[in-house]
């Protein structure tokens, strides 16, 4: 590997990680959990805990923020 | 991930298979493997170690034994670095191996639950930094620095001793039992283990305690920003910053976090150095001058909006730039103490060991235990651990990763805020932490005050004390009780050498109240909404009504009891003629302290009940130190004939002034005064006494459980039933030689699985 591909790599996985730190991610992982289940769709379990009909990105963001509200976490000292 | 076979599985037995799908690549490497690979020493591992421990011993050697003039920055470091890591690698592995035993063939509950919401496999490394953001804030920040006053030594090494077995421990394995159990909270675990008594008095002791948390980091706040116009404005429009934030993710770009946050944080700056400019302007510094009563009563009126509003509208946003801030910073401050390495000129330990130091009353045994709470044992990690990081593990033996290691991560921030208190000047330093009440709050005042304690090698002069406010921006810095302005100069002095020089330092110092600030005001809502929750549940059991949390009178009144509760604390410390920090200050360490012991309390039942009697010290060791702290220190808040160290010393003495008809006693110069500090030591302690008793209570409970499991000699468990795993992942941030070999062969499998997924497609 030469510098500067390591440099892009570097960078890359710095990305990844904030992403995933700032909770961007949300959405990606709410999507895929949602269509890895839908090939189980006649599982009535899996069925049962996603939900019939996948949220778009807007309706998901926003659900996420109301569930903070009935479910409030708290903030560390 | 089709169907979920369910098969009991008894934790304490081990070697009991889980039925493993023979289609699936194994979900775990053996434990054989594990111990096979922990067990190959090669001589480079063995130099690696060996090259560890000899630094720490060299560093520890530094720091306690060669003690010169100075002493630099970097051995604190070094000290700190090379025994966590010896800790981890030993230590937590001991813990790991004889009391937790994860087991990676079953699922975790980001697993079995998995709704891609809630319940999400996350990353381990990416939850690493989650759960750090989620229990790191002000506290190791603010209590190394009024610690700072025992010399170095004492701080030091409860730091990082404190942390690699106590601290840690805890999180670890409340981290741990938690996601044993589906993610339940702690209160939860505790009605579990300990019974109805011992779980309702867990239940209320984490209220009042919350209580008291909020309370004086919001006093915290108020005296960094008390008559400091710049400070006032630069936090101030982190209401608007957030808000306009909230609206961009909500309606413009939902889901643009990072975006969103760079503009915040641009935005940030700017406030920074906007509230600069105003400070400078005729109206701009007698417009936010606000005085410490007003502001105090600006941060409980803003705690009740902030707490009844919308989460998405100030909470969400702000955490998202509170994170975001945390991580930058904390990194920053990182890197410029290892390359500016400042000589720290305090002492190993200080005139005040025995008690009698002006920051924080009493002696060191038990006072410096509970003064330094988190960034060496902080209960509330307890809340966090049992929160939201439980749902999101991936793998059982990720949890020491995350649990053990995220705290290690903690308490190295506490080290280097106690590196940045002592790295300015001592005198600054008594002058900075000194009550208004023994400094008069003036520079003349201060001076006279600090020079008149005696302190080996401390000199101040007026200039030193006018000179080091113009550098910061501000008015003066005599009296800035609570320990954030004293990390900020710390920070400043330590930041101005690496970037922007001295023309800098007022920026680096708003910078670092900025960055305090926004964590404690997210904790303060934060903390309210909760507390609010908890009370609503209750109230619930004698007004149904109240368990229905989207009830809005419900809400507002609660919300209102709770913000009542923490702003009554905050008015009195603000008002307090003794001067507040010093007073309240052991109140905060006692709560987070009694916290930890309850949280100790419910890990010892439960591995009682796991029936590893053999092991049990590992948990009884840092819940017997805990109690004991807290015990005797409460017992001193109540029962010490020393005035300044009893609460009800004080207020006899008060009462007794009022009695003869004095007008002035002490530092009180009025009636009004006196009859403050008979109030206000009278509440603190009743305080002290509830505490006390409802930790005491738990405790109980806690070892008449452990009791009961020893005798009857039967174990039960309320764990969740195991369900078979259907992932791998690896455990460490750095995955082993066999772990990157299965992960491989995981890979290959996904993306073949992948492959076929769109072959079938497209033939369709």
């Amino acid at each position: 590997m030469n510098l500067l591909a390591s440099v892009r790599h570097g960078a890359k996985s710095f990305a990844w990680f904030m992403r995933g730190v700032m909770g961007e991610d949300a959405y990606d992982k709410y999507k895929a959990h949602h269509e890895a289940h839908d090939e189980s769709i006649h599982d009535p379990d899996a069925a049962a805990c996603s939900g019939p009909v996948m949220m778009t990105e807007r309706e998901f963001w926003r659900d996420q923020t109301d569930r903070q509200d009935i479910n409030p976490q708290g903030r560390c000292c | 991930m089709g169907t979920k076979p369910r098969t009991p599985h008894d934790s304490a037995k081990r070697g009991e298979e889980l039925d493993r799908d023979p289609l699936l690549l194994p979900v775990a490497l053996d434990q054989t493997t594990h111990d096979a690979e922990e067990a190959h020493w090669t001589p480079l591992k063995i130099g690696i170690w060996g090259g560890i421990s000899l630094l720490g011993g060299l560093s520890w050697v530094m720091l306690a034994v060669v003690r010169g003039e100075t002493v630099n920055a970097i051995w604190f470091v070094f000290a700190a670095v090379c025994t966590y890591l010896i800790g981890y690698r030993f230590y937590s592995n001991y813990i790991q191996k004889h009391l937790l035993h994860p087991d990676d063939r079953r699922a975790t509950p980001a697993e079995y639950k998995a709704d891609g919401k809630d319940f999400a496999a996350t990353d381990r490394r990416v939850l690493f930094g989650h759960h750090f953001a989620a229990i790191a804030g002000a506290g190791p920040l603010v209590g190394p620095v009024l610690a700072a006053q025992m010399g170095y030594l004492p701080g030091t090494i409860w730091i990082i001793v404190g942390v690699v077995l106590a601290g840690a421990v805890q999180d670890y394995m409340v981290l741990f039992f938690s996601m044993r159990r589906g993610g339940r909270s702690l209160g939860q675990m505790a009605r579990d283990e300990l019974g109805k008594v011992g779980g309702t008095a867990a239940l209320v002791a984490t209220l009042a305690i919350m209580v008291i948390i909020v309370a004086i980091l919001a006093l915290v706040v108020v005296n960094a920003l008390a008559d400091s116009p710049w400070g006032v404005f630069s936090v101030s429009m982190t209401i608007p910053i957030a808000l306009f934030m909230g609206v961009y993710l909500r309606f413009f770009r939902p889901g643009r976090v990072t975006e969103v946050s760079i503009i915040g944080f641009i935005l940030l700056l700017a406030a920074i150095i906007g509230g600069g400019m105003i400070a400078d302007t005729e109206w701009g510094s007698t417009f936010f001058a606000i005085e410490p009563l007003p502001l105090a009563i600006g941060i409980i009126v803003y705690g009740f909006v902030a707490a009844i509003l919308p989460v998405w509208l100030l909470l969400a946003p702000r955490d998202y730039l509170s994170t975001f801030m945390k991580i930058g910073t904390i990194g920053m401050l990182a890197i410029a103490i290892i390359i500016v390495r400042p000589e720290i000129s305090a002492p190993a330990a200080s005139e005040f060991v025995n008690g009698g130091g002006p920051v924080v009353s009493g002696s060191l045994f038990p006072f410096l235990f509970v003064t330094i709470a988190c960034g060496a044992l902080s209960g509330f990690h307890a809340l966090i651990a049992s929160g939201t990081t439980p749902k999101l593990i991936e793998k059982e033996r990720q949890t020491r990763f995350i649990g053990y290691g995220g705290m290690l991560m903690e308490s190295f921030v506490a080290i280097m805020a106690l590196v940045a208190a002592l790295s300015i000047d001592r005198g600054i330093y008594f002058a900075m932490n000194s009550s208004p009440a023994l400094t008069g709050g003036t520079v003349e005042g201060a001076v006279t005050f600090v020079n008149s304690l005696g302190l080996t090698g401390v000199n101040l002069t007026p200039e030193m004390l006018t000179e080091t406010a113009k550098n910061v921006g501000e008015e003066t810095i005599v009296s800035r009780t609570g320990g954030a302005p004293t990390l900020s100069v710390g920070l400043a002095n330590i930041m101005h050498q690496l970037v922007g020089g001295s023309g800098m330092m007022a920026f680096w110092y708003h910078f670092a109240i900025m960055f305090e600030a926004l964590f404690i005001l997210t904790a303060v809502d934060a903390g309210t909404r909760v507390a609010r929750f908890m009370l609503q549940d209750s109230l619930g059991n004698f007004f149904p009504k109240f368990k229905n949390t989207s009830w809005r009178p419900g809400a507002w009144v609660t919300t209102g009891i709770m913000v009542a509760a923490w702003g009554a604390v905050l008015v009195m410390g603000v008002t307090d003629p003794l001067g507040g920090i010093n007073t309240l200050f052991p109140l905060f360490g006692i709560a987070n302290q009694l916290l930890a012991a309850i949280a100790l309390a419910v890990c010892l039942a439960i591995v009682a009940k796991r029936g590893l009697f053999t092991y049990l010290w590992v948990v009884a060791l840092p819940l017997t130190f805990a109690a004991v702290v807290t015990i005797y220190a409460s017992f001193l808040k109540i029962f010490s004939t020393v005035p300044a160290v009893g609460y009800f010393a004080q207020n006899r003495a008060f009462s007794n002034a009022l009695d003869e008809g004095l007008t002035s006693f002490g530092t009180a110069k009025t009636v009004e005064a006196m009859e403050a500090v008979v109030r206000n030591t009278m509440v603190q302690g009743v305080l002290s006494i509830l505490f006390v008793v409802l930790a005491i209570i738990v405790m109980v409970t806690a070892v008449q459980a452990t009791w009961k499991s020893y005798k009857s000699r039967s174990f039960g468990t309320n764990e969740d039933d195991a369900v078979a795993s259907q992932m791998f992942a690896p455990s460490g941030f750095v995955a082993t030689p066999e772990e990157k070999k299965l992960a491989a062969r995981w890979d290959t499998q996904i993306a073949q699985a992948k492959l076929d997924k769109a072959g079938r497609t497209t033939r369709r």
